[in-house]
C-alpha cells in the first residue's frame, strides 16, 4: 500500500495550478453524495489506450468486471488492451493469503497466452489492505520471464480519479520511460524531423488521427501519445522527446514536470479542440522546437487548412450561429471547447469550473467576458436549473450527464471518453457541427415536449377533441 | 447431473462475472424511492452506475460510503452513518440498501451495526427502511447479490403474519411474485398481463418494470427511483391468495417470505420454453380457479408452430452459452427443448443451483473458457452479454446477446423473452441468426471436362 506520505506527494503536484490556492482539486469526498471515479479508476483511463500491453486488475471481479472493454479510445493495430484481465481474487486468496501467489500465476499466464512486450498490475482497494506486496511480485515476475511487468499502484481509496492519473503517470516515469531509445529516424526526409511526445492524447474515438495526419506532414515525429494508440515500445522512448505537449488536461502534469526534470525536456500545454486552439498548438511546437522553416511551413499549413475547414464550416454556421450552450465538462477542456463553440458563432451562456484551476478560470473570463456564470456544483438538478434558467439550447457534458438530460427534454452532447465521435482538429470540427445540428434541430423535442392531445379535454368536452384522422367518403 | 468444473487458472480472462454489489444495487433498483450505497471506495459505486446506465440508458440512482484511505485502515462506520443521513435529509427516500464491498468486508465492516446506531441516534427517520446486506466481491455474482439483497429486504420490510394480522388469501386476486435478475422490465411487462387475463394482481418484488422500463416523466429530475415495488405494497405479501417465485437463485427468499406470511409458493425455474411456461399457466389456473384464456392458448398454438418451423435451423445446433445459473439454466432447457446441443455452459461462480442443470458439464469460468470449449467444440451460436461480442466473432459465429450488460444495442433491457409469446420471439431470433450458417454449403466442383464458358472452367492443376 502506499503510505499516506506517497500519497500526499503525489497531490502536490508543483506544476498544477491548483496548489497555488488553497483550494484543492483533489477534495475529500463526503459519504452519500459522492460522484466520480477512484484512483484505480484513473489510472486504468490513463494507460488502457497502450494496446499491446496486457493491463491485469488486481483485486476482486467489481474493478475489472464492472469497467472492462468501456472506454472510447481506438488503436491501429495492436488490440491486447481490449482484453479485459484481472485475478478475480476469492475470499479464499484473501482470507488465506494467497493473492500475491494467484497474480504472480497470473502474469505468467498473460506471458504464455498473449506474449505481450510488457504487462502492468493495476493494484486495488483489497490487496493494498491485506498488504500485498505488488512491487516484489512484479520485480520477480520480471526477472523470472524476462518481459517487463510494470506496478501501478493505484487502489481506490488512494483518492480520486484525478490521483489515479498521476499515479500511472508516476509508474510511467519511474519503470518505463527511458528504457529504449527511438528507432533511427528515416533518411531522406526533405524536412528535418522533430521528435515530440503528447501527453494526456487518449485518442477517443480515433479523433487523434483527424491530427496526425498534419503533423507528419510538418515532420513532427510523435515518439509517443501518452496513451491514445501508443504501444509500450513508444513509451519507452519518451525521454528522447525535444518538447512535450500537455494535451487538453492537468491530468499527467506530473509526467511533463517529472521529463523536464529529468531529461531537460520543455513542455506547453494546449488543445486539439477547435480551429484556434489547433492552430495554436501547432504554432507551440513550431515555436518551442525554433525551427524557422518549421513556423514557416506551420504557418502554410495553418492558412491551407484554416481557409479549408471555414470554407466546410459555413453552411452550418447560419443553423448554429446564437444558439445557447450549457458547457459542463472538468478542467482545462471546458476553455478548449469554448473557443471551438466561439468558432461557430454560439454563444456559451455558463462552464462548468469545478475541476479548473485559478489559470484556467481566468482563461475563461478572458474568452467568455467577466459575467461569465461558473458551475461548481455540477449536480443533475442544478445543471437542469441553469440550462432553464439560461435559456440553454443545449448541454454539452460527460456522458454521465446524458441521461439526466435527456429526462429533463433537453438537447445534449457527449463531450467525455466514452463517447463514439471524434472532435479533435480542423477535420473534427465538422462532425462537432454535425452532432451539434443533429440533436439542436432534431424534431424530437418538440414530439416529447408537447403534452398528449387529449390532456386538453375533460370527460365533460371530450367531443370538442381534434382529431388528426382521415374522413372517410 | 451437471459435472461442475472448477476454475483452474490464476488469470480470469474477458470476465464474464459482475459483482455481488451490482446484483444488490440491481435489486434494490426495483423499488419505489430507493438509493442504494455501496460501503466502499467512491470508484465502487462509480463503476456500477457506468454499467447499469450504459445498459439501461437511463440516469441510474446510485451512493457511495466513499472510503479513503484514512477510513479504510481506521474504520469507516462513520462513513455508513454519516452516508445513510445525508440521503436520508436530502432525498428521504422510502429505502436504502447499504451494500458492503470486497474494500469494506475486508476491513471488517459490520454494517449492521452500524444501522443500528444510526437508528439509535436519528429516530426522525424510522419510516425509512433501511437495510444492510453482506455483498463482497470476493464471493458471488450479480445472481447472489440480487438474491441476498432481495432476501434482506423481505427480512426487514415484510411483517410477520402473528404480529400484522395478515393471512393469505385475505386480498383474493393478488398473487406476489418473486423474479430473478434475468427477468427484464420487458418480460415483466409480459408476465403482468399474463397475470391479468387470469384476474389475478401480481405484486412483483421487485418490479423494474417499473422504474427502469425506459420511460419519459412530467418529473425532470428525481434523485431517488422513481416507480418500483412499493414499501408499503410490502406489508401486504402475507394477504396475498399465493407466491410465484421465478429462478432458483431465489429460494431462500421464497422460503423466508412463505415462514413470514405462510403464503403458499409456486416455484419454476424460469419462463422460457414450452413446458415452463406450461407450468405457470397451470399454476395460474389453479391459483386463480379460472380456466385458461383462449389468447393463452392460441398463444400456445402459435408456439408450437414456432417450433416446428425452427427446428429445422436449431436441431443439432452447437451452441456455446455463457450466463448466471439462473439464465443458463433457463436457456439449455430451451435450446433442449428444441433439440440444440449446449457445447460449452459457462457460468460465473459455484451455486446449489448448478449441478441440477441437465447438461454434461458446466465450466466455472470466464469467456475466454467459452471460446475455448466453444472453439473445441465447433459451436454454431454464441449466446453470452455484450463482452461476449468480440468472443463469437473469434469464434465466427453470429451471437444472440442476453444477460448483464448489454451496451452494444438498443432496447436489450425491454427484450420479452418469457411466455408462450416472447419464447416464439426469442426462437425466431435464434433461427435467424443462423437460418444462412447452421449446414455447410457444398464447395462447387469444376468437372474437368465441363462445357460452361472459358471464364468459368477449373484451372489446369500444375
Amino acid at each position: 500500500m502506499k503510505s499516506t506520505k506517497d500519497i500526499a506527494a503525489l497531490l502536490d503536484e508543483p506544476a498544477c495550478e491548483h496548489n497555488k490556492k488553497e483550494k484543492s482539486g483533489c477534495a475529500k469526498p463526503k459519504p452519500g453524495s459522492a460522484a466520480g471515479g477512484c484512483a484505480f479508476d484513473g489510472a486504468q483511463i490513463a494507460l488502457l489506450p497502450i494496446a499491446d500491453v496486457a493491463h491485469i486488475v488486481h483485486g476482486p471481479i467489481a474493478c475489472a468486471g464492472s469497467s472492462w472493454d468501456n472506454r472510447g479510445t481506438r488503436s491501429s493495430g495492436a488490440d491486447l488492451y481490449r482484453i479485459g484481465m484481472t485475478t478475480d481474487l476469492t475470499e479464499q486468496d484473501i482470507v488465506m493469503g494467497r493473492a500475491e501467489k494467484r497474480l504472480f500465476h497470473a502474469i505468467k499466464q498473460a506471458i504464455d497466452t498473449y506474449a505481450p512486450p510488457a504487462v502492468f498490475v493495476y493494484n486495488t482497494c483489497v490487496p493494498a489492505l491485506i498488504g500485498d506486496d505488488i512491487n516484489a511480485v512484479c520485480k520477480s515476475a520480471q526477472a523470472l520471464w524476462g518481459v517487463p511487468v510494470v506496478p501501478i499502484d493505484c487502489a481506490g481509496f488512494y483518492g480520486t480519479k484525478n490521483l489515479g492519473n498521476r499515479i500511472a503517470g508516476d509508474a510511467m516515469v519511474a519503470h518505463v520511460i527511458g528504457t529504449r531509445d527511438p528507432d533511427p529516424l528515416p533518411e531522406n526526409s526533405p524536412v528535418k524531423i522533430h521528435d515530440v511526445n503528447l501527453v494526456g492524447e487518449y485518442n477517443i474515438a480515433g479523433e487523434f488521427w483527424h491530427v496526425l495526419p498534419l503533423l507528419d506532414e510538418l515532420g513532427l515525429r510523435i515518439l509517443c501519445t501518452l496513451s491514445g494508440d501508443a504501444r509500450f515500445r513508444e513509451v519507452q522512448t519518451m525521454h528522447k522527446a525535444e518538447v512535450n505537449m500537455m494535451v487538453c488536461s492537468k491530468a499527467m502534469v506530473n509526467v511533463a514536470r517529472k521529463l523536464q526534470q529529468k531529461y531537460g525536456t520543455p513542455w506547453f500545454e494546449g488543445s486539439f479542440y477547435g480551429i484556434t486552439d489547433t492552430s495554436q498548438a501547432l504554432r507551440d511546437f513550431a515555436k518551442a522546437l525554433d525551427d524557422d522553416d518549421l513556423t514557416a511551413r506551420t504557418e502554410q499549413l495553418i492558412a491551407r487548412e484554416e481557409s479549408r475547414i471555414r470554407a466546410e464550416l459555413e453552411p452550418w454556421k447560419d443553423r448554429l450561429k446564437g444558439k445557447r450552450v450549457l458547457l459542463f465538462t472538468g478542467g482545462v477542456k471546458s476553455w478548449s471547447v469554448i473557443s471551438a463553440l466561439q468558432d461557430l458563432g454560439m454563444v456559451v451562456v455558463a462552464t462548468g469550473t469545478n475541476k479548473s484551476t485559478e489559470e484556467d478560470k481566468a482563461r475563461i473570463r478572458e474568452l467568455m467576458g467577466e459575467d461569465t456564470l461558473m458551475i461548481n456544483d455540477g449536480s443533475p438538478k442544478e445543471l437542469i436549473r441553469i440550462v432553464h434558467d439560461y435559456q440553454a439550447d443545449i448541454l454539452i457534458a460527460g456522458g454521465r450527464n446524458m441521461y439526466t438530460a435527456l429526462k429533463a427534454k433537453i438537447p445534449f452532447l457527449d463531450i467525455n471518453q466514452e463517447r463514439e465521435f471524434g472532435y479533435e482538429g480542423y477535420q473534427g470540427m465538422l462532425e462537432l457541427v454535425r452532432q451539434l445540428a443533429l440533436t439542436i434541430e432534431s424534431p424530437v423535442w418538440q414530439a416529447v415536449r408537447t403534452p398528449a392531445p387529449w390532456r386538453s379535454v375533460t370527460s365533460q368536452n371530450v367531443e370538442t377533441l381534434q382529431c388528426n384522422v382521415w374522413a372517410a367518403r | 447431473m451437471a459435472d461442475i468444473l472448477k476454475r483452474n487458472k490464476a488469470l480470469s480472462v474477458n470476465p464474464l462475472k459482475a459483482s455481488q454489489p451490482i446484483g444488490g444495487s440491481l435489486a434494490t433498483l426495483g423499488f419505489n424511492r430507493a438509493m442504494p450505497m455501496l460501503h466502499g471506495s467512491q470508484g465502487c459505486t462509480a463503476f456500477a452506475k457506468v454499467f447499469f446506465v450504459r445498459h439501461f440508458r437511463e440516469p441510474i440512482p446510485l451512493q457511495s460510503t466513499a472510503m479513503d484511505q484514512a477510513s479504510s485502515v481506521l474504520g469507516a462506520d462513520e462513513n455508513v452513518r454519516e452516508g445513510i443521513k445525508v440521503i436520508a435529509e436530502k432525498s428521504r427516500p422510502a429505502l436504502i440498501t447499504i451494500l458492503t464491498t470486497g474494500l469494506a468486508e475486508t476491513q471488517g465492516a459490520d454494517v449492521h451495526r452500524n444501522v443500528r446506531e444510526f437508528r439509535e441516534a436519528n429516530p426522525e427517520f424510522a419510516d425509512i427502511a433501511v437495510v444492510a446486506v453482506n455483498t463482497p466481491d470476493f464471493t458471488g455474482s450479480v445472481e447472489t447479490g440480487y438474491a441476498a439483497t432481495l432476501t434482506e429486504i423481505i427480512r426487514a420490510v415484510v411483517p410477520d403474519a402473528k404480529e400484522a394480522g395478515t393471512f393469505p388469501g385475505k386480498r383474493q386476486r393478488q398473487v406476489n411474485v418473486l423474479v430473478s435478475y434475468m427477468l427484464t422490465p420487458g418480460d415483466l411487462e409480459a408476465l403482468r398481463d399474463i397475470f391479468e387475463q387470469f384476474q389475478l394482481r401480481p405484486v412483483f418484488v421487485p418490479d423494474l418494470s417499473d422504474s427502469l422500463d425506459g420511460c419519459l416523466t412530467e418529473d425532470d429530475f428525481s434523485p431517488v427511483t422513481l416507480g418500483g415495488t412499493p414499501i408499503s405494497e410490502m406489508a401486504t405479501l402475507g394477504d396475498a391468495l399465493a407466491t410465484v417465485v421465478i429462478g432458483a437463485s431465489l429460494s431462500k427468499a421464497a422460503e423466508l417470505l412463505e415462514q413470514k406470511t405462510g403464503v403458499p409458493t409456486y416455484a419454476l425455474d424460469h419462463l422460457y420454453g414450452l413446458k415452463a411456461n406450461d407450468a405457470l399457466i397451470c399454476a395460474l389456473a389453479k391459483i386463480s380457479g379460472n380456466p385458461v384464456p383462449e389468447r393463452i392458448e392460441r398463444q400456445r398454438a402459435q408456439l408450437q408452430d414456432a417450433m416446428l418451423d425452427t427446428h429445422f435451423m436449431l436441431g443439432q445446433l452447437r451452441v456455446a452459452l455463457a450466463a448466471d445459473a439462473d439464465l443458463l439454466a433457463a436457456f439449455i432447457d430451451l435450446l433442449q427443448e428444441m433439440g440444440a446441443e449446449v457445447v460449452a455452459a459457462v457460468t460465473s461462480c459455484n451455486t446449489p443451483s448448478l449441478a441440477k442443470i441437465p447438461v454434461a458439464s458446466i465450466k466455472i469460468g470466464d469467456l475466454e473458457d467459452m471460446e475455448i470449449i466453444g472453439k473445441a467444440h465447433k459451436a454454431q451460436l454464441v449466446i453470452g452479454n455484450s463482452h461476449a461480442v468480440d468472443t463469437a466473432e473469434r469464434l465466427g459465429a453470429p451471437i444472440l446477446r442476453a444477460g448483464f450488460p448489454l451496451f452494444d444495442i438498443i432496447g436489450g433491457y425491454q427484450k420479452t423473452w418469457i411466455g408462450y409469446r416472447g419464447t416464439r420471439q426469442t426462437l425466431f431470433d435464434l433461427a435467424n441468426l443462423v437460418i444462412n450458417f447452421s449446414h455447410e454449403e457444398i464447395p462447387a466442383y469444376h468437372s474437368v471436362y465441363g462445357q460452361k464458358p472459358a471464364s468459368e472452367q477449373a484451372k489446369p492443376c500444375h
